[in-house]
C-alpha cells in the first residue's frame, strides 16, 4: 500500500509511467466473515477500520448496495462540532472531534479538518439566554466555548445584518473554536483505504436482501444480491435505510427517515471564515475552500426515502439566508441535493444490540451523522469486539425509549441538532 | 412541491398541509394496564416503510381538517386519501 | 475586424459602449457580452480555476465554462456573470476574475508548471505534516472563488408568481413551438418558456425552411400568434427545476439586460412556480468538446458556438479556422462559416470515411482530413495553429489557424427530465444519453429526445403538444434530411503527449480520469467527487459525458454501463434573492403588533420580539436604563398599580356538550371540577409526559370554556387540541375556535387595581366576596363590553380585562386615565416577568425546557390526585421520570449583591475543574426591589431535597455562589393576590 506524502507525489510527477495504486481492492465476497457490516458510509467504514486497528479483527466485510461513501457521507454540509449540552452527548461528540483532530495522520489521508469555529447565533434575548446556558454547560463538560457579544459576531461575520431594523437582530451567541468543517468524501475514502489495507473486504454494488437466521432466531449472516454471506455478527450502519433492514429482520425501530437538504452557491472569493448556525431560522452555513457557500437547514416536512428535497424547504433556506445576510441576495444558488437521514425521537443515536441476537445497531444520527463518524465507528467496533457497550455509548441504547432516559438535546436547547 | 388532494377542499399545494406521521395507531390504555415497553411502542416505534405508508395529514392552511392518506415514500405519490376513522383502503 | 460586415440578429443602428478589464469597446443591441467581446477580437476572457490557464469562449450560451466575469459594481455587481448569458447594455462594465496581477500575466499560472504534482486529489495525499493543514488551507483559500461578492444589501426587487396551466412547454425552438402551437389548438391553457431573448432556438442560427418560410421568421410569427391567442410566452425565462407532481420552477430575467440606471422601480427577476398538468420538454441538446492535447487554448470552441457567433451575432470566431469533429454537424458549421467569408484551413475528422457532408465541403475546395486527429495545439493567449496526424500513424503536419471549432457529438439536454425522476439510457447511434422511462407527466421532444432531424422534431413536438386530443391543425413541415453518418466514439486522442481537457473550468484532464481509474475510483460518483469533474459553476454541461465516456473506455465498460449522476436543480445558477423573492426583511416573518401598539410607542415603549409579537419590553423614561425602567415598573405594581397589555395571550374557546370531558383529557389538571365562572391554572403535557404549555382555563358555562395558552405557544396548542379532537376523540361533541386576536387583554395589577378598574367605570361588583380570585365575570368596562378575569401572574391583586380588539387602544387609554390618581404605570414584559419570578411562577420555556415534567416544577402531588387519564399520564411513571436526580425547580439566593447570571451553570465546587458534574442552572434571575436582594429560579438536580445547600455558579469564566431555597420569594401565603 502506497504511503501518501509529498515524496510520493513528487516521485510520480517525475515518473509519469508510475501510476497510483488502487485506494481499495474490489474483492469477491467470501462465504463467511467474523463481522459483516451493512452500509459502507463513514460509520460502516470507520467501524471496520477500528475493528482492525483497535481489536485486531480483520475478517470483516463492509457491504454496500451502491458505492462506498455515496450516501449521507457524501451529501452533508461537512460540519464537525461537539457543542452539546448534556454530558452524554458532549462526551460522545467530543470523542469524535478529538479523533477528527488526529484523523489525517491516523489514516495517512488528508481529511482537511478546518477548525474555523462553529458559531451559534442568538437573535433574541431568549436565544441569548439559551446560548449562555449552553456555552457554560459546555465548559463544565470540559469542552471549549466562548460567549460572543453582538460586536463579536459582527467582527466574525462582517456580512451579517446587525442593524436595529434587521428581522433577526444580532444579540450575540457563542462559538466552539475547535469546531469547523472537514472534507466529507475524504473521511469515507480515508477510512475505506485504511480498512482495506488491513484486510477488510469492501463489497460495493452488493445489496442485502435478507438475513440468515440460526435455530434460535439469531442472525447468522446476510442474503445479498451477490449470494449468501455468513457472519458471526452483523451490524447495521445504513442511516436512512436502517428501518428497511430492520423490517427484513422482523422488528421495528423508533426511527423516521427524512430528506435533509443541502445546497451550495457559486464560488466567490472567501468572505465567510467560520461556520454559523442561526437559532431563529435553523439555517447553517459555511464557505468551502473552493469558495462555495454551503447551506443547510431543517428537514423536509414529511418522511421520505427519496434522496431529493422539495422546493418549499429550499425556498425557506434561501429566504433565511437573505434575511440574515442581505448581500447574499446577488449570489447564485448552484446546486441543491438531499441526504436520507434516520431521525430518532430524541434526535440522539441508537447504539448497541438490536432486539435480535447477533445483530447490532448504529443508527438514529439524524442530521448529525457526519461529525460523529469516528465515534460511531469506534463504539460499534467496541461493542462487536467486546460484547458490551463502551461507557460513552451506554446511554444510547435502545432501552432508553422504554425507561424514558432520553437524551433530548433539541428539546433541551430548542435547536437544530 | 407536492399536490395533495384534501378530501374536503380538493387538490392544494404541500405548503398548506402538515404531516402528522403514521396513521391508525391505537392509543393503549388504561394507563395502569400498559407496560413501559408497550407504551414505548406506542410513543416512539414506527413502521417507517420504504414504499406505501399510511399517514395522517392536516390541511391547516385550508379547512383545518385531518385526514388519512396512503403515500409512497419513495415517489411521494398519493395513492389514496380517506377520512379519519375510515379503514385504510387496499392499495397496490 | 471580427465583426462581420453583414448579417446577424444585431441592431447595427444601436451601438452600445462597454468596458472589459478597464478597456472600452463597443457592440450592438442584440449582442451578448460574449459576442460583443468576440466581435472586438477579445479572445482571452479568464483563467481556469486550478491551473490559471488562459481561457476564451467555448460555448455560446448555458454551456460556457470559461467566460465567468464580474459584471457591474457595488449593489448591482453580479459576481459570476456568464458572458454568453449576459445581454449587452450601454455602459456595461465587466472585469475578469480569478487572476492577479492581470489577466495576461497571472501569477497563479505557476500552478500550471506544477500540474504533475497537482494531480487529481493531490490534496488528500499531502499537507498533513508540518506546519499542518491550517497553514496550507490559508494559502489555498486565498486562491479560492471566482467573482467577488460586495458587502452591500441588494436593493433590487424580485417577484414571485404562482401559475397553473394545462401544458407547460419548456423551450421555444422548433419542437417547442410546434408543441405549444398544437397544445393551444386543443384549447388548453399553455405556457411557453424559453431562456433566450427571442424564440426560435436552433432556427436562429441553423438556417432552415419551416412551412415555406425561413425558420427564424416562422419562429417569430408563431410565437407572436401564440401570445396573441392567449398562450403565456415568456422569453428570457430559464426553467430551473422539475419537482414532484409536475411542479416546475423558473426564473424570468426582467431587467438584467438593461443598464442599472434604467432598472429603477423595476423588478430585476421574477420566479415562476408552475403547476402543470402536462409538460413538454423541448430543451434542445448541447454539443460536446473533443479531447486533444491543450484543447483549452483561447480560440478553441465548440463548432456550434462558432456557428452561433457567426450567424446569429455576426461575430467571427477568427479569420481562419480548423474544424475538428467525430460527427457530421461540424460540416454544417463549416458551410456557415464559409458563407460568412471565414476561411477554413481544414476539417479534421477522426472518422476514416465521413460521408456526403465531407464530400460536399471538399467540392468547395476545403481540405478534409479523414481518420486524423489534432495531436497538438500552439499559441498562448490565442490558438495559432494545430498539429494533425493520421490516427493510423504517419506524418504530422502543422496547420496555421486562429480558431478551432470542435464537435464531439451531441448530448440531449435532459436535465429537467432527470430531475423529474426519469431514467436516461445510452444511445449508441447518438453516442449520448437520452430520456428513457418517464416518471411524471412529461414528454421530451426534438433534440432533447435525441431527435436531430428538423422535420421529425417538428412532428414530435406537434404530437406531444396535442397529447391525446385530436386536432385538425397540421404539424409544421420541413424538408426531411437524410440521416447523418454515425459519430465515432472518441473519448481521448491516443498516443499523444500533453493534457487533454475534459472539464475546462475545474481543470480536469484525461490524466486525472485515468488516475482516478487506476486508484479504483470507478463509479461515476467517485470520479466526479475525486477529480471534481462536473462540479464547477457550469455543472458539467460540456464535461459530464466526456468524463464518463473516457472512464468507460479506461475501465473497459460502455458509457451506458458507467451510468450518469443524477442532475440536480437548478439547471442554471439563480440569484438567491430571486428565490427569496418578497420574503425578505419583515416579510420573511411578519411582525405581529398588539391592539394598543401605537399607544405604547407614544409612551416610550422599547419593543422586542416575543414569539413573533412586537411587545413593549419596557417603557423608557428619559435616559433610563432597561434595568432601571424595569425596576421602576416592578415597584409600581408592588406599591400602586401597573397596566400591562397581555393581548397576545391565547384565547381558545372550547365549546360543546363534551367540552369539559375533552379538556379533562388534555389537561394534566382536573378541569371537570370547575364550576361556572371558575378559573384554574393547568399544565398540558405531550404523550411523553413533558410540559408543553401552561395557562389558565375558565369555565364560562357548563359547555363553554376559554383556554389561555402562553402567547408564543397559542398556534401550536390550537393545532394540538384540534389533532386530538379530530383524530383521537371524534366521538366527543366539541368545537374549538381561536379568538386570540379578536380580544385585546389588559392586566391591571397592584394594590390599587380595584380602585383603578372601578374608576374606569364598570358594572361588575369588584369586591372579593362577589368576585374572588380565580373567577371570571362579564360586564361593561369603560363603556365597552368586557370579560374580566381575576387571575394573577404578578402576585398582586390583578384583573385581566378583555375587550374587543377594536376597542383595545381606547380602553387602554381609559384605564390609564382612571389610574392616574393611583399612580398607574405602564409595565413592559421584563418587569412583568420579574414580578412573577419573585412569586415563583414558572415561565414555561424559560424555567422549563423540553425535558421538564410536571413533578420537576412541583406539580407531581396535584396531578397524582386526579383520577382520570390524561395525555401524557402513562409516561410519568416510567423509571427515568420518577428518578430522584431529575432537575427540579427551586429558588436560588445569590451569594452577593448582583443578580445571578441567567444561563449560569451550577456545580458542587469548590473550584472550577472540568469536566465536572452539572448540578443545574439559573433559569430566571433579577434584582428584587421588594426584598432589596437578587432572586433567581433554577433547575437543580434533585433540588427539592437540597434546600439550604450552597453551590457554585459558573458563568463565562467567573464563579458566584448560590444557595438553594424554596421558589417563592414574595407573599408565600398569597394574601396579596386574594385581597
Amino acid at each position: 500500500m502506497q504511503h501518501y506524502s509529498v515524496a510520493s507525489l513528487l516521485r510520480r510527477a517525475v515518473d509519469p509511467v508510475a501510476s497510483w495504486p488502487a485506494m481499495w481492492r474490489t474483492p469477491e465476497p467470501q462465504a463467511q466473515y467474523d463481522v459483516v457490516i451493512v452500509g459502507a458510509g463513514g460509520h460502516g467504514l470507520a467501524t471496520a477500520y477500528y475493528l482492525a486497528t483497535e481489536h485486531g479483527i480483520t475478517n470483516v466485510a463492509v457491504i454496500e448496495k451502491g458505492w462506498l461513501g455515496g450516501g449521507n457521507s457524501g451529501r452533508n454540509t461537512t460540519i464537525v462540532r461537539s457543542n452539546y449540552l448534556f454530558p452524554e452527548s458532549a462526551h460522545l461528540y467530543d470523542f469524535a472531534l478529538k479523533r477528527y483532530e488526529g484523523l489525517s495522520q491516523d489514516l495517512n489521508y488528508n481529511v482537511m479538518l478546518s477548525q474555523r469555529g462553529v458559531a451559534m447565533l442568538a437573535h433574541s434575548r431568549h436565544d441569548m439566554e439559551s446560548c449562555t446556558h449552553w456555552a457554560n454547560a459546555m465548559r463544565l463538560n470540559g469542552i471549549d466555548s466562548d460567549i460572543l457579544s453582538a460586536g463579536d459576531v459582527k467582527r466574525l461575520i462582517p456580512f451579517i445584518d446587525d442593524s436595529a431594523t434587521a428581522r433577526y437582530p444580532v444579540h450575540g451567541g457563542f462559538i466552539q473554536r475547535r469546531g469547523g468543517v472537514a472534507r466529507h468524501d475524504a473521511v469515507a475514502w480515508g477510512y475505506a483505504r485504511g480498512a482495506d489495507r488491513r484486510g477488510v473486504d469492501i463489497l460495493q454494488n452488493c445489496e442485502v436482501t435478507g438475513f440468515l437466521r440460526g435455530p434460535t432466531g439469531a442472525v447468522t449472516g446476510v442474503e445479498t444480491t451477490r449470494g449468501a454471506i455468513r457472519a458471526k455478527q452483523v451490524a447495521l450502519t445504513a442511516a436512512g435505510n436502517t428501518s428497511v433492514l430492520a423490517t427484513m429482520a422482523g422488528f421495528r425501530l423508533p426511527l423516521q427517515s427524512y430528506a435533509l437538504q443541502a445546497m451550495v452557491s457559486e464560488p466567490v472569493k472567501p468572505f465567510f471564515d467560520t461556520v454559523a448556525i442561526s437559532l431563529a431560522t435553523g439555517l447553517y452555513l459555511s464557505q468551502s475552500d473552493k469558495g462555495e457557500l454551503v447551506f443547510g437547514a431543517g428537514l423536509d416536512l414529511y418522511h421520505s426515502y427519496a434522496q431529493r428535497g422539495n422546493y418549499p424547504v429550499t425556498e425557506r433556506v434561501m429566504a433565511s439566508a437573505v434575511a440574515m445576510f442581505p448581500a447574499l441576495s446577488r449570489l447564485k444558488l448552484l446546486r441543491q441535493w438531499a441526504g436520507l437521514v434516520d431521525v430518532s425521537p430524541d434526535s440522539s443515536p441508537i447504539l448497541g444490540p438490536s432486539p435480535v441476537e447477533g445483530l447490532f445497531l448504529n443508527c438514529g444520527w439524524g442530521t448529525g451523522g457526519f461529525k460523529a463518524i469516528p465515534v460511531g465507528g469506534y463504539m460499534l467496533a467496541w461493542q462487536l469486539a467486546t460484547g458490551a457497550p463502551h461507557p460513552i455509548a451506554a446511554p444510547f441504547g435502545l432501552d432508553r425509549f422504554s425507561t424514558a432516559a432520553l437524551v433530548d438535546e433539541a428539546a433541551a436547547a430548542g435547536i437544530p441538532h | 412541491m407536492l399536490l395533495i388532494a384534501c378530501p374536503f377542499c380538493g387538490p392544494r399545494p404541500e405548503l398548506e398541509f402538515s404531516c402528522g406521521g403514521q396513521a391508525h395507531i391505537a392509543r393503549p390504555g388504561p394507563p395502569e394496564a400498559v407496560s413501559d415497553a408497550e407504551w414505548a411502542q406506542y410513543l416512539f416505534y414506527r413502521d417507517n416503510p420504504k414504499g406505501l405508508a399510511r399517514e395522517r395529514w392536516r390541511h391547516g392552511g385550508g379547512c383545518g381538517q385531518w385526514f388519512n392518506a396512503v403515500r409512497d415514500t419513495l415517489t411521494h405519490d398519493f395513492k389514496a386519501v380517506y377520512p379519519m376513522g375510515a379503514p385504510a383502503p387496499e392499495t397496490g | 475586424m471580427a465583426r462581420l460586415p453583414t448579417g446577424g440578429r444585431i441592431d447595427r443602428t444601436r451601438p452600445l459602449r462597454f468596458t472589459f478589464d478597464g478597456r472600452a469597446y463597443s457592440g450592438f443591441a442584440g449582442d451578448t457580452l460574449a459576442s460583443a467581446l468576440l466581435a472586438n477580437d477579445v479572445m482571452l476572457l479568464g483563467r481556469s480555476v486550478k491551473y490559471h490557464r488562459p481561457r476564451g469562449l467555448v460555448g455560446a450560451f448555458d454551456d460556457e465554462p470559461n467566460a465567468i466575469l464580474q459584471v457591474g459594481t457595488g449593489r448591482h455587481a453580479d459576481p459570476n456573470a456568464k458572458a454568453t448569458r449576459q445581454d449587452l447594455y450601454e455602459g456595461l462594465e465587466a472585469r475578469p476574475v480569478n487572476c492577479w496581477p492581470s489577466l495576461r500575466w497571472d501569477f497563479g499560472a505557476v500552478a500550471d508548471r506544477l500540474s504533475r504534482i497537482l494531480s487529481a486529489g493531490f490534496y488528500y495525499k499531502t499537507f498533513m505534516g508540518f506546519p499542518g493543514w491550517p497553514f496550507y488551507e490559508r494559502l489555498i483559500r486565498r486562491a479560492a472563488g471566482l467573482g467577488r461578492l460586495a458587502n452591500a444589501a441588494d436593493d433590487d426587487l424580485y417577484l414571485k408568481r404562482y401559475a397553473f396551466c394545462d401544458v407547460l412547454v419548456v423551450g421555444a425552438g422548433p419542437a417547442g413551438l410546434a408543441a405549444a402551437r398544437a397544445a393551444a389548438a386543443t384549447g388548453a391553457r399553455v405556457m411557453l418558456m424559453d431562456d433566450q431573448t427571442e424564440p426560435g432556438g436552433s432556427l436562429l442560427w441553423d438556417a432552415a425552411t419551416v412551412d415555406g418560410q425561413p425558420g427564424d421568421v416562422w419562429a417569430a410569427q408563431t410565437a407572436t400568434a401564440l401570445a396573441a391567442s392567449g398562450v403565456v410566452v415568456l422569453p428570457r425565462t430559464s426553467v430551473l427545476a422539475y419537482y414532484d407532481h409536475d411542479f416546475l420552477l423558473a426564473v424570468e430575467r426582467l431587467a438584467d439586460h438593461e443598464p442599472p440606471a434604467q432598472r429603477a422601480g423595476k423588478a430585476r427577476q421574477r420566479v415562476w412556480q408552475v403547476r402543470a398538468k402536462r409538460v413538454v420538454l423541448a430543451t434542445g441538446a448541447m454539443e460536446r468538446p473533443l479531447p486533444f492535447p491543450d484543447n483549452d487554448r483561447p480560440g478553441i470552441m465548440l463548432a456550434s458556438a462558432a456557428r452561433q457567433f457567426t450567424v446569429r451575432y455576426a461575430a467571427a470566431p477568427g479569420r481562419c479556422g480548423v474544424l475538428f469533429t467525430n460527427n457530421d454537424s461540424a460540416y454544417a458549421a463549416a458551410q456557415d462559416l464559409l458563407t460568412a467569408g471565414i476561411r477554413i484551413a481544414a476539417v479534421v475528422d477522426v472518422r476514416p470515411a465521413p460521408g456526403p457532408a465531407a464530400r460536399a465541403l471538399e467540392a468547395k475546395g476545403i481540405r478534409c482530413l479523414t481518420g486524423t486527429a489534432i495531436v497538438a495545439t500552439q499559441g498562448r493567449h490565442r490558438v495559432k495553429g494545430v498539429r494533425v496526424r493520421p490516427l493510423a500513424g504517419g506524418a504530422e503536419e502543422t496547420i496555421a489557424c486562429d480558431f478551432v471549432a470542435m464537435s464531439g457529438g451531441w448530448s440531449p439536454t435532459a436535465h429537467l427530465f432527470s430531475q423529474s425522476g426519469g431514467r436516461l439510457r445510452w444511445d449508441d447511434l447518438l453516442q449520448g444519453f437520452r430520456p428513457d422511462v418517464s416518471v411524471q407527466n412529461e414528454r421530451s421532444v426534438g433534440a432533447a429526445n435525441g431527435c436531430f432531424d428538423l422535420a421529425a422534431a417538428l412532428r414530435e413536438g406537434h404530437a406531444a403538444g396535442s397529447g391525446d386530443t385530436p386536432i385538425t391543425l397540421a404539424a409544421p413541415q420541413a424538408i426531411p434530411q437524410p440521416p447523418p453518418a454515425p459519430p465515432l466514439p472518441f473519448w481521448v486522442t491516443p498516443q499523444v503527449k500533453g493534457r487533454q481537457w475534459i472539464d475546462f473550468q475545474s481543470d480536469v484532464t484525461h490524466k486525472d480520469v485515468a488516475q482516478a481509474a487506476s486508484e479504483n475510483m470507478v463509479s461515476v460518483e467517485h470520479l466526479k467527487r475525486y477529480t471534481t469533474t462536473g462540479m464547477s459553476s457550469d455543472q458539467g454541461k460540456t464535461s459530464n459525458v466526456n468524463a464518463l465516456g473516457l472512464l468507460g473506455q479506461v475501465t473497459g465498460r460502455p458509457p451506458g454501463a458507467v451510468g450518469t449522476t443524477r442532475f440536480r436543480p437548478p439547471y442554471v445558477p439563480v440569484a438567491m434573492g430571486a428565490l427569496a423573492a418578497e420574503a425578505v426583511g419583515d416579510l420573511y416573518a411578519p411582525r405581529r403588533t398588539v391592539p394598543a401598539h401605537g399607544v405604547h410607542r407614544d409612551l416610550g415603549a422599547v419593543f422586542d420580539d416575543f414569539g413573533g409579537w412586537q411587545r413593549p419590553d419596557y417603557y423608557q423614561r428619559a435616559s433610563e436604563s432597561r434595568d432601571a425602567a424595569a425596576t421602576r415598573e416592578h415597584s409600581a405594581v408592588r406599591t400602586a398599580v401597573g397596566l400591562f397589555e397581555s393581548s397576545p395571550i391565547g384565547k381558545i374557546a372550547v365549546e360543546g356538550r363534551d367540552a369539559g370531558l375533552f379538556l379533562q383529557r388534555l389537561y394534566a389538571n382536573d378541569i371537570l371540577k370547575l364550576k361556572d365562572g371558575q378559573i384554574r391554572y393547568g399544565l398540558m403535557l405531550n404523550e411523553n409526559g413533558i410540559i408543553i404549555d401552561d395557562g389558565v382555563c375558565v369555565r364560562l358555562a357548563a359547555d363553554r370554556f376559554l383556554v389561555s395558552p402562553t402567547s408564543g405557544a397559542t398556534p401550536r396548542i390550537l393545532a394540538w387540541m384540534e389533532e386530538w379532537r379530530q383524530c383521537e376523540y371524534p366521538e366527543l361533541d366539541v368545537e374549538i375556535f381561536d379568538l386570540t386576536t379578536a380580544w385585546a387583554a389588559f392586566a391591571i395589577a397592584g394594590p390599587r387595581a380595584r380602585d383603578t378598574l372601578r374608576a374606569a367605570g364598570t358594572d361588575i361588583d369588584l369586591e372579593t366576596a362577589a368576585f374572588p380570585h380565580m373567577t371570571a365575570r362579564h360586564g361593561q368596562v369603560a363603556g365597552v363590553r368586557a370579560r374580566v378575569m381575576r387571575v394573577s401572574f404578578s402576585g398582586e391583586l390583578q384583573y385581566e380585562v378583555q375587550v374587543p380588539a377594536s376597542e383595545g387602544a381606547s380602553v387602554w387609554g381609559a384605564l390609564m386615565a382612571a389610574g392616574q390618581a393611583y399612580g398607574i404605570t405602564p409595565v413592559g414584559l421584563e418587569a412583568w416577568l420579574r414580578l412573577r419570578l419573585e412569586k415563583g411562577y414558572v415561565h414555561v420555556g424559560s424555567d422549563t425546557d423540553g425535558t421538564s415534567s410536571p413533578d420537576d416544577i412541583g406539580f407531581g402531588p396535584a396531578l397524582a390526585r386526579k383520577a382520570d387519564d390524561f395525555v401524557g399520564r402513562r409516561s410519568l411513571t416510567r423509571p427515568a421520570m420518577v428518578a430522584p436526580d431529575r432537575f427540579q425547580l427551586v429558588g436560588l439566593r445569590a451569594g452577593g449583591a448582583a443578580p445571578l447570571p441567567i444561563g449560569g451553570c451550577l456545580h458542587a465546587g469548590p473550584s472550577f475543574a472540568p469536566p465536572m458534574a452539572l448540578e443545574g442552572r439559573v433559569t430566571s434571575s433579577c434584582f428584587s426591589p421588594v426584598l432589596n436582594a437578587p432572586v433567581a429560579l433554577g433547575l437543580v438536580r434533585g433540588g427539592r431535597a437540597r434546600m439550604g445547600e450552597t453551590l457554585c455558579v459558573y458563568h463565562a469564566g467567573t464563579t458566584l455562589q448560590a444557595t438553594i431555597c424554596a421558589p417563592v420569594f414574595y407573599d408565600p401565603s398569597g394574601e396579596r393576590l386574594r385581597a
